[in-house]
């Protein structure tokens, strides 16, 4: 479970995250839009431990801020907007990266260590890449490695930043789904910063809407998605239709707005 | 684990995989040993004068405890061997390996692969330091219980590259580690340029210590003695044990500041240790040898062109690498010695810089 009592983020004078104030359940799947800027990164960071940040967030009754390094490490893993990519790095070796958390200074990774990255890179169909370098991989391969990366690290809660930014639209929902399937295995939160507003209604839990830093509407994907809150928020001309079968919540650009105004 | 047995069927595949690099990377630590070996059996024989150099191996073999045999080998020739060439060689090892491992290390904590081990100032502040001794000591007539360049240029070279990181700290103030990196190094620029400028003023106004310097400058061996070694020893195993311990935290800042942060390593202070470690070593061998170039900086990359980018491999291979090849380096600039030697900084450039060209044409480029 994550608490997030006034949370806040400023960088310098800018406000990027008004306080902020929330209770994700263990094992949820929140999704985060909002415009470019609204400060979807900012609180992903911020949990991540990038950022300094007002407020506290507690984990399962302790504190983010009262951990070591290595102890947050261990709670949260984090998929970055854009990962670095080492091209001449083995994408064992980099999988391996995630267990850093557990290897001690004097150790070298153990054999659970190295089990834990097999298992996970099966679990993710990379067995076969395990030895090649990340350079020489695929768009979707590469979020698969990082994502591997970011498992490895057996953190109960899982941040990620725009994870299908940039992918098509089939490896966006393949990167998705896979996150549907590894939540159905094991126990894990999500927290993921989404731009498809599509995409984000079917897979989450519920959507937390940030605007200029603050939250708007938050709840379930119908309530939260409404055309006219969307023609506010980002200055669109949209139609929301509820498919009648599933209640799946379907975002529709339409022509013929106004384009925003400069400093709206 | 309890289900290890289950587990069990499912990594087979990668774990064998792994197992043979970690093979392959004791298979790349004999290799630099072996070829350290050689390097110190061929610094050790090949000399101006002395004994035959087939009778250098097989006398060090007899020195050894233990076994006793006769190689013509007299006590003079021995003392040439012993007294004038296995200090060079020992110090010669200990700078090529130094300046190699600190260069590899700074390379992978500034994620950046053009610097080297003086990128700080750790060799303007040591030339700038050796320049204010030699030109105080101009005429001097006591004599020193120990040459006080060395000194002198060890204590400027820390205290340069501590300016530096005070500098660059107070410009990065946010607790956010992103940047801090780029700004130590901008930071190091600025500081470098402004001891280098000191030090010409000094220079050009006391032109008389201009070839001392100079000579300096362009890093020699030559006047190497067990001492040397004895003083440099303690900062060189110093460095080579801390930053041995840190290779995987090089792995982890290979992806960037902020990710190594999100994988638990503590970014600012781990790098404060890793540069700390490698200043030390680099001021120390600097001190004693002057300012050697090309093997700090060129040395890490050949060993990531032949044998990957992996701290684990690269760290020990730069160590065991830089020292054979400062050693080899230093042979022909013993033989070239007419009128005086040739500085070993140009030899390793000699030799290195067409090598290294060879390998960036012949070598896939990551």
């Amino acid at each position: 479970m994550i608490e997030f009592v006034d949370v806040e983020v400023r960088y310098g004078d800018r406000v990027a995250v008004t306080p902020f104030s929330d209770r994700i359940e263990a094992g949820e799947w929140v999704g985060v839009v909002g415009p470019n800027g609204a400060g979807k990164s900012s609180l992903l960071r911020s949990i991540a431990g990038l950022v300094d940040h007002g407020g506290s967030i507690v984990v399962d009754g302790r504190p983010l801020s009262g951990l070591s390094d290595r102890e947050r490490a261990a709670t949260v893993a984090y998929v970055p907007q854009a990962p670095i990519i080492p091209d001449d790095m083995p994408v064992v070796d980099y999988v391996l990266l995630g267990r850093t958390p557990y290897v001690g200074y004097f150790s070298s990774p153990s054999r659970r260590d190295r089990d834990v990255v097999a298992d996970t890179l099966d679990r993710l169909a990379l067995s076969d890449f395990a030895d090649r370098m990340l350079g020489e991989l695929s768009g979707g391969e590469r979020q698969r490695v990082v994502l591997a990366r970011a498992l490895a690290q057996e953190a109960p809660i899982l941040l990620l930043d725009e994870p299908t930014s940039a992918l098509d639209i089939g490896h966006q929902q393949q990167a998705l789904e896979l996150v549907a399937e590894l939540r159905s295995q094991q126990p894990l939160t999500v927290v993921s910063a989404l731009h498809d507003l599509t995409l984000a209604g079917t897979y989450t839990d519920r959507l937390t809407m940030l605007h200029q830093g603050q939250v708007v509407a938050a709840g379930p994907a119908a309530e939260v998605l409404t055309a006219e809150r969307l023609g506010d928020v980002y200055r669109v001309c949209v139609t929301v239709d509820i498919d009648d079968d599933d209640g799946a919540v379907i975002v529709v650009p339409r022509r013929g707005f106004p384009m925003p105004t400069e400093g709206e | 684990m309890t289900d290890g047995s289950a587990r069990a069927e499912v990594r087979n595949p990668d774990l064998s995989a792994s197992r043979q690099r970690r093979t392959g990377d004791v298979g790349w630590f004999i290799g630099g040993a072996l070829l350290l070996a050689t390097a110190v059996l061929v610094g050790a024989s090949i000399g101006p004068a002395g004994p035959d150099w087939w009778l250098v191996g097989p006398e060090l073999i007899n020195r050894l405890p233990l076994i006793s045999f006769d190689t013509g080998v007299t006590d003079a020739e021995w003392a040439i061997i012993w007294k004038v060439r296995m200090p060079r060689v020992v110090l010669g090892g200990l700078v090529g390996g130094m300046l190699s491992l600190a260069g590899a290390s700074y390379q992978g904590v500034f994620r950046n692969p053009l610097v080297d081990p003086y990128l700080l100032g750790a060799a303007s502040g040591a030339g700038l330091g050796a320049t204010i001794a030699l030109t105080m000591g101009r005429g001097e007539t006591i004599t020193w219980p120990i040459d006080p360049v060395p000194l002198a240029a060890f204590a400027a070279a820390i205290v340069t590259v501590m300016v530096t990181y005070v500098v660059g700290a107070s410009f990065s103030g946010t607790r956010s580690a992103t940047g801090a990196g780029v700004t130590l190094v901008l930071a190091g620029v600025a500081v470098v340029s402004f001891t280098s400028a000191t030090q010409t003023f000094i220079l050009q106004r006391n032109t008389e210590v201009f070839r001392e310097v100079f000579r300096w400058i362009l890093g020699s061996l030559a006047r190497a003695r067990w001492a040397d070694v004895l003083l440099v020893l303690p900062y060189v195993a110093g460095a080579v044990v801390v930053l041995m311990l840190h290779r995987r935290h090089l792995d982890a800042f290979r992806v960037g500041d902020e990710e190594a942060t999100t994988l638990g390593v503590s970014v600012a202070r781990t790098r404060l240790i890793i540069v700390i470690a490698a200043t030390l070593g680099t001021a120390a061998v600097v001190a004693v040898s002057g300012l050697i170039g090309f093997v700090g900086l060129v040395v890490p990359h050949v060993i990531r062109l032949v044998a990957g980018a992996s701290n684990r491999r690269l760290i020990p291979l730069s160590f065991l690498i830089g020292a054979a090849f400062l050693i080899l380096a230093d042979v022909p600039s013993r033989m070239l010695s007419n009128p005086a030697e040739t500085p070993i900084g140009v030899v390793t450039a000699f030799i290195g810089a067409p090598f290294f060209i060879y390998l960036l044409r012949t070598r896939r480029i990551a």
